[in-house]
C-alpha cells in the first residue's frame, strides 16, 4: 500500500512538474508536424537542452498570421519560405533574430536581420533515370522536348513550388516567360493543387519528369536505397529557396525562443536537416552531410529573387503562367 | 401558438442573417472595386459552361433512360429506382474516388483503353467535373423525368396504338409536348446545383483551366487571405445564384399532364434493345464506382490511423447536431407559415440559392477577431449545413403539416390542444415518418459536407470528408479508399436508422 502510494505521489510530482514547465509555443506547416515530418525530431532534440515544452500549431502560416496579427500566440514560427516573407514583415509581428549569419552554408548571401533560414534547395525536375536517356541540360531543351513527354508541376497560387516554378521561369527567361509556358503547356499531364499530390502521382509512374527539389533524389537513395531518381541540372541555373524561422514580438517566452533560434543554427539541429527534411542544412559544412546528399549533383548558377522582387513579379508571371495553360 | 410565431420569427431571422447578413459582412470587407481581372472572367465562363453540358448531358441522357424505365419492365427494376436516390445521400467525396476508380488514369476505362494500346483517359479538369456532375445529377433527372412520363395517361399510348402510331409519331404527338414541360425546370435545377457544387470543383478541377467561382472563393481566402478578392467573388457568386433562382420560379415544374384510369398497361413498344442498352449502362455508371469504393477499401479499412477515427467521431457529432438543428429549425418555420402568415415561405427556400462557402466566408470574418477560426469551424459546419437542408425539411413537412391542420385542426382546437400538448400529441405522430427521413437525410449530407471545413480546419479540427481530401492530394491512395469507404458505411447507416426510426410504430 504505501508503495502504490509512493508511486503515485511521483507520479503526482512528475507530471504537476511537468505542468509548470515553461511552453514554448510553434507555428509550423501541416508537413512539418506531420510524422513524417521534421517537427517531432526536433521537439525531442529541443526538449532535451531546454527545461521545456515545445508545441506545435500546425495549419497555414500565412493567413494566420494575417488574421492574427498582433494577436499571435506563437513566441517562435517555423516553416515560411524565401517567396513570401514581404506579406510577413509587414505586419511588423517579428522581431530581430540575432544570429550571426555571415557563415551560412547557403549559396546566398543573407543579410536579413529578421528571418533566419534554417534549410534550402532549389527547384528542379525529377526523372526516372531508368526511362529517361537524354534528359535535359537546359531549360530551353526541356522546353524542346516532344509533346508526348508527360510532366507534372504544381499550381503558383496553391503551393510554394509551384510559385518558385513560375519565379524560376522569369528569373531564366525574363521578358520571353509567357512564350516559355506556351512552349511547356503541351507537355504538361496535370497540374496539381499541391506539391504531395505531384511527387505521388510520379513515383507511381503516372508522369516521366515532376516539378521538385535538387534534393528530393536524396530522399530516394537514403531511405529507399534507390538510385533512379535524378533530378535534371540546367546550364541556365536554378531557383534557389529557403525555409525561414523567426522570433515574435509578443513572445510570452521571449528567452526560450532566443534559445530556440541558437538551436536553429546548432549542429545537433543542422544535422537532423537532411533525412528529417530531405534538403540542405543552412549551417552546416558539407563534409558532415549523410552520404547521399554529398554525392548530388547541383547547378553551378543560382537564381534568386528578393522579396521585393518577387512582390513585383509575383502577380504578372502567374497572370503569365494562367494564360499560357489556360490554351 | 405564440412559441411557434416566436420561435418561427426567430428562425426566419437566422436565416435572413445566414443569407444576406453575411453577404453583407463579406461586401463590408471590399477594398474598391476595381473590375475583374482577365483570369475572373474565364472562371466565370467555366462556371457556367460545366454547368451548362453537365446539365445537358444528364438531360439527354436521363429521356432515354427514364423512358426505358417506363416502359420495361424487368427484375431490379424497383432496385434501380431505389438506386438512382442513392446519390442524394452519397457523400460526394466518396463519389469522386469510386469515379476516379473508374475512370482515372489507373482505373478501369483506362485500363481497358490500354488493352487497345489506346491513351488512358485525363479525369481531371473540365471532363472530370462534368463526368462527377453527371454522376450526381442523372439520376436527379431521371426521377424528375419519371414522373414526366408516368404523368402520360396509358390510355393515350393504347389510343396511339390504335392509330397506328409509328415511334416517330409517339415522340412527336405524347412526348415531345411532355418534355418542354418537364425538361426546363429540371435543367435549370441542375444547373443551379452545378454552379454551387464546390467538392467536385476542389478534387476534379481546379488548375490554370477548371476553376470555378466557388473554388476561387476557396483559393483567395485559404491561400492569398485577400478578404477583398474574397468578396468581389461571393458578389458574384450570390448574383449567379440569384439569377437561376429566379428564373427557375418562373419555369416552375408542372404536375399535370392528363388523366386518365391511373392503370399503366403493359403495351409492346419496339425498341427493346436500345431500352436496355440504356438501362444496363445506367446501372453500371451508377453501381462501378460504388463498387469500386467497397473493393479498394476494404483492404485498408481496419489499418486506417488514428486520426481518421477522430475525424469520422467529429463527423458524427455535426452529422448529429446539424440533422437535428435543421429539424427544429424546419418545424419552427413551417408553424410559422400554417398557423400564421404564409408569406414567409420564400425565405424559407432561400438557402436554396445561397452559397455555403460565402456564408461560411461571412460567418469567419464577423467572429475572427474575437475566436480562433479553428474553434468556430465545427459549429460553424453544423449551422450551414442545417441551414441548406431546411428546404428539403420544408418540402417534406409542409404539405402533411397543412393537411393535418385542416382534417384535425378543428377538433383539436375543441379540444383546447395547443402548444407542446398539440405538437407531441396531434402533430408528432403523423409527421415522424416525415422527419424521420429529414433527418436521415440532413446526417448523411452534413456527414459528407466538404465546404466550409476547408476553410477552417486544421488537422485538430478536421472531418472525415476533409482527411480523405488530404489523404487523396498526399497521394496515400489506399488510405483514402479505407477512410471512403468507412464514410459511406458511416453516412448509409444514419440515413438508415433516422429513416427507419421513424417509421417505427409510426401507427401509435
Amino acid at each position: 500500500m504505501r508503495v502504490f502510494f509512493l508511486t503515485f505521489l511521483s507520479f503526482f510530482i512528475s507530471t504537476s512538474m511537468s505542468w509548470s514547465k515553461p511552453i514554448l509555443t510553434v507555428y509550423a506547416p501541416d508537413y512539418f508536424t506531420s510524422e513524417w515530418g521534421p517537427g517531432p525530431s526536433i521537439e525531442t532534440a529541443f526538449e532535451e537542452i531546454c527545461d521545456c515544452d515545445l508545441k506545435y500549431v500546425a495549419g497555414d502560416l500565412l493567413p494566420r498570421l494575417l488574421i492574427e496579427r498582433d494577436k499571435i500566440k506563437a513566441d517562435v514560427v517555423i516553416g515560411l519560405n524565401t517567396d513570401v516573407t514581404l506579406k510577413a514583415r509587414t505586419l511588423d509581428v517579428f522581431i530581430p533574430h540575432g544570429q550571426d549569419v555571415s557563415e551560412l552554408t547557403i549559396p546566398i548571401k543573407w543579410t536579413d536581420r529578421i528571418f533566419l533560414p534554417f534549410n534550402w534547395s532549389h527547384t528542379a525536375f525529377i526523372f526516372d533515370n531508368t526511362k529517361v536517356d537524354n534528359p535535359p541540360t537546359s531549360f530551353e531543351e526541356l522546353l524542346d522536348l516532344p509533346n508526348d513527354t508527360r510532366i507534372i508541376i504544381q499550381d503558383p497560387r496553391t503551393s510554394i513550388s509551384g510559385l518558385a516554378f513560375v519565379l524560376w521561369v522569369k528569373a531564366v527567361f525574363g521578358d520571353n516567360s509567357e512564350k516559355a509556358f506556351f512552349r511547356l503547356a503541351p507537355k504538361v499531364l496535370t497540374v496539381t493543387k499541391g506539391w504531395s499530390e505531384s511527387y505521388g502521382m510520379f513515383t507511381e509512374g503516372e508522369a516521366d519528369m515532376v516539378l521538385s527539389y535538387t534534393t528530393s533524389p536524396a530522399y530516394h537513395i537514403i531511405a529507399e536505397n534507390d538510385k533512379t531518381k535524378s533530378a535534371a541540372i540546367f546550364d541556365e541555373g536554378h531557383y534557389f529557396m529557403a525555409e525561414l524561422v523567426g522570433m515574435t514580438k509578443n513572445a510570452k517566452e521571449p528567452e526560450l525562443a532566443k534559445k530556440f533560434m541558437n538551436f536553429v543554427l546548432s549542429e545537433t539541429f543542422q544535422k537532423m536537416i537532411p533525412t528529417a527534411n530531405w534538403s540542405f542544412p543552412a549551417n552546416l559544412d558539407s563534409s558532415k552531410l549523410p552520404e547521399g546528399f554529398a554525392g548530388l549533383p547541383l547547378p553551378q548558377k543560382v537564381l534568386f529573387y528578393t522579396e521585393e522582387e518577387v512582390e513585383h513579379y509575383k502577380d504578372i508571371v502567374i497572370q503569365e503562367w494562367l494564360t499560357a495553360f489556360q490554351q | 401558438m405564440r412559441l411557434s410565431f416566436v420561435g418561427g420569427l426567430i428562425v426566419i431571422s437566422l436565416i435572413i442573417f445566414l443569407t444576406f447578413g453575411t453577404l453583407l459582412a463579406v461586401t463590408f470587407r471590399m477594398e474598391g472595386f476595381s473590375g475583374l481581372a482577365r483570369y475572373d472572367w474565364a472562371v466565370i465562363k467555366f462556371t457556367f459552361l460545366q454547368a451548362f453540358i453537365s446539365a445537358l448531358t444528364s438531360l439527354i441522357l436521363a429521356i432515354p433512360i427514364s423512358r426505358a424505365l417506363v416502359r420495361r419492365n424487368f427484375i431490379g427494376r424497383r432496385i434501380l429506382i431505389t438506386l438512382l436516390g442513392a446519390p442524394f445521400i452519397l457523400p460526394v467525396i466518396v463519389a469522386i474516388l469510386g469515379l476516379i476508380a473508374v475512370f482515372g488514369r489507373t482505373g478501369l476505362v483506362s485500363d481497358f483503353l490500354g488493352f487497345f494500346n489506346l491513351k488512358p483517359l485525363p479525369l481531371y479538369g473540365l471532363q472530370g467535373v462534368i463526368i462527377a456532375h453527371v454522376f450526381f445529377n442523372l439520376p436527379l433527372a431521371v426521377r424528375l423525368l419519371l414522373q414526366g412520363w408516368l404523368s402520360i395517361p396509358a390510355e393515350r399510348f393504347r389510343l396511339g396504338h390504335a392509330l397506328n402510331f409509328s415511334p416517330l409519331n409517339f415522340f412527336k404527338y405524347l412526348e415531345v409536348p411532355m418534355l418542354t414541360r418537364f425538361v426546363p425546370g429540371a435543367f435549370l435545377l441542375i444547373f443551379l446545383i452545378c454552379t454551387t457544387s464546390f467538392a467536385v470543383a476542389l478534387a476534379l478541377g481546379g488548375g490554370p483551366k477548371a476553376t470555378t467561382v466557388e473554388l476561387s472563393i476557396y483559393q483567395a481566402f485559404r491561400f492569398e487571405f485577400d478578404l477583398s478578392r474574397v468578396a468581389v467573388l461571393a458578389l458574384i457568386q450570390f448574383l449567379i445564384c440569384g439569377l437561376i433562382a429566379i428564373l427557375s420560379f418562373w419555369i416552375a415544374l408542372p404536375t399535370y399532364q392528363g388523366s386518365g384510369l391511373d392503370r399503366v398497361i403493359p403495351i409492346n413498344f419496339q425498341g427493346r434493345i436500345v431500352d436496355f442498352i440504356f438501362i444496363l449502362g445506367s446501372a453500371l455508371f451508377l453501381i462501378l464506382p460504388l463498387f469500386m469504393i467497397v473493393f479498394r477499401g476494404s483492404h485498408s479499412l481496419f489499418l486506417l490511423p488514428e486520426a481518421i477515427f477522430m475525424a469520422a467521431f467529429r463527423s458524427i457529432c455535426v452529422a448529429l447536431f446539424a440533422s437535428l438543428l435543421t429539424v427544429v429549425m424546419g418545424l419552427f418555420v413551417a408553424s410559422l407559415l400554417v398557423y400564421h402568415s404564409k408569406k414567409f415561405e420564400i425565405i424559407g427556400y432561400l438557402p436554396i440559392a445561397a452559397s455555403p462557402l460565402v456564408i461560411g466566408v461571412g460567418l469567419f470574418i464577423m467572429s475572427y477577431q474575437w475566436m480562433d477560426p479553428a474553434r468556430i469551424a465545427l459549429p460553424a459546419a453544423v449551422l450551414i449545413n442545417a441551414l441548406m437542408c431546411v428546404p428539403f425539411v420544408l418540402r417534406a413537412i409542409l404539405p402533411t403539416f397543412i393537411d393535418i391542420e385542416k382534417n384535425y385542426g378543428r377538433l383539436a382546437d375543441s379540444l383546447r390542444m395547443s402548444g407542446w400538448t398539440r405538437f407531441r400529441w396531434l402533430l408528432w405522430p403523423r409527421l415522424r415518418r416525415s422527419v424521420g427521413f429529414c433527418m436521415g437525410l440532413a446526417a448523411a449530407l452534413s456527414m459528407g459536407d466538404l465546404g466550409v471545413i476547408a476553410l477552417f480546419a486544421d488537422p485538430n479540427h478536421s472531418t472525415l470528408p476533409l482527411e480523405i481530401y488530404r489523404l487523396m492530394t498526399a497521394y496515400r491512395m489506399n488510405d483514402a479508399y479505407g477512410a471512403a469507404l468507412l464514410l459511406l458505411l458511416l453516412s448509409v447507416s444514419l440515413f438508415w436508422i433516422f429513416d427507419r426510426g421513424g417509421r417505427l410504430d409510426a401507427n401509435s
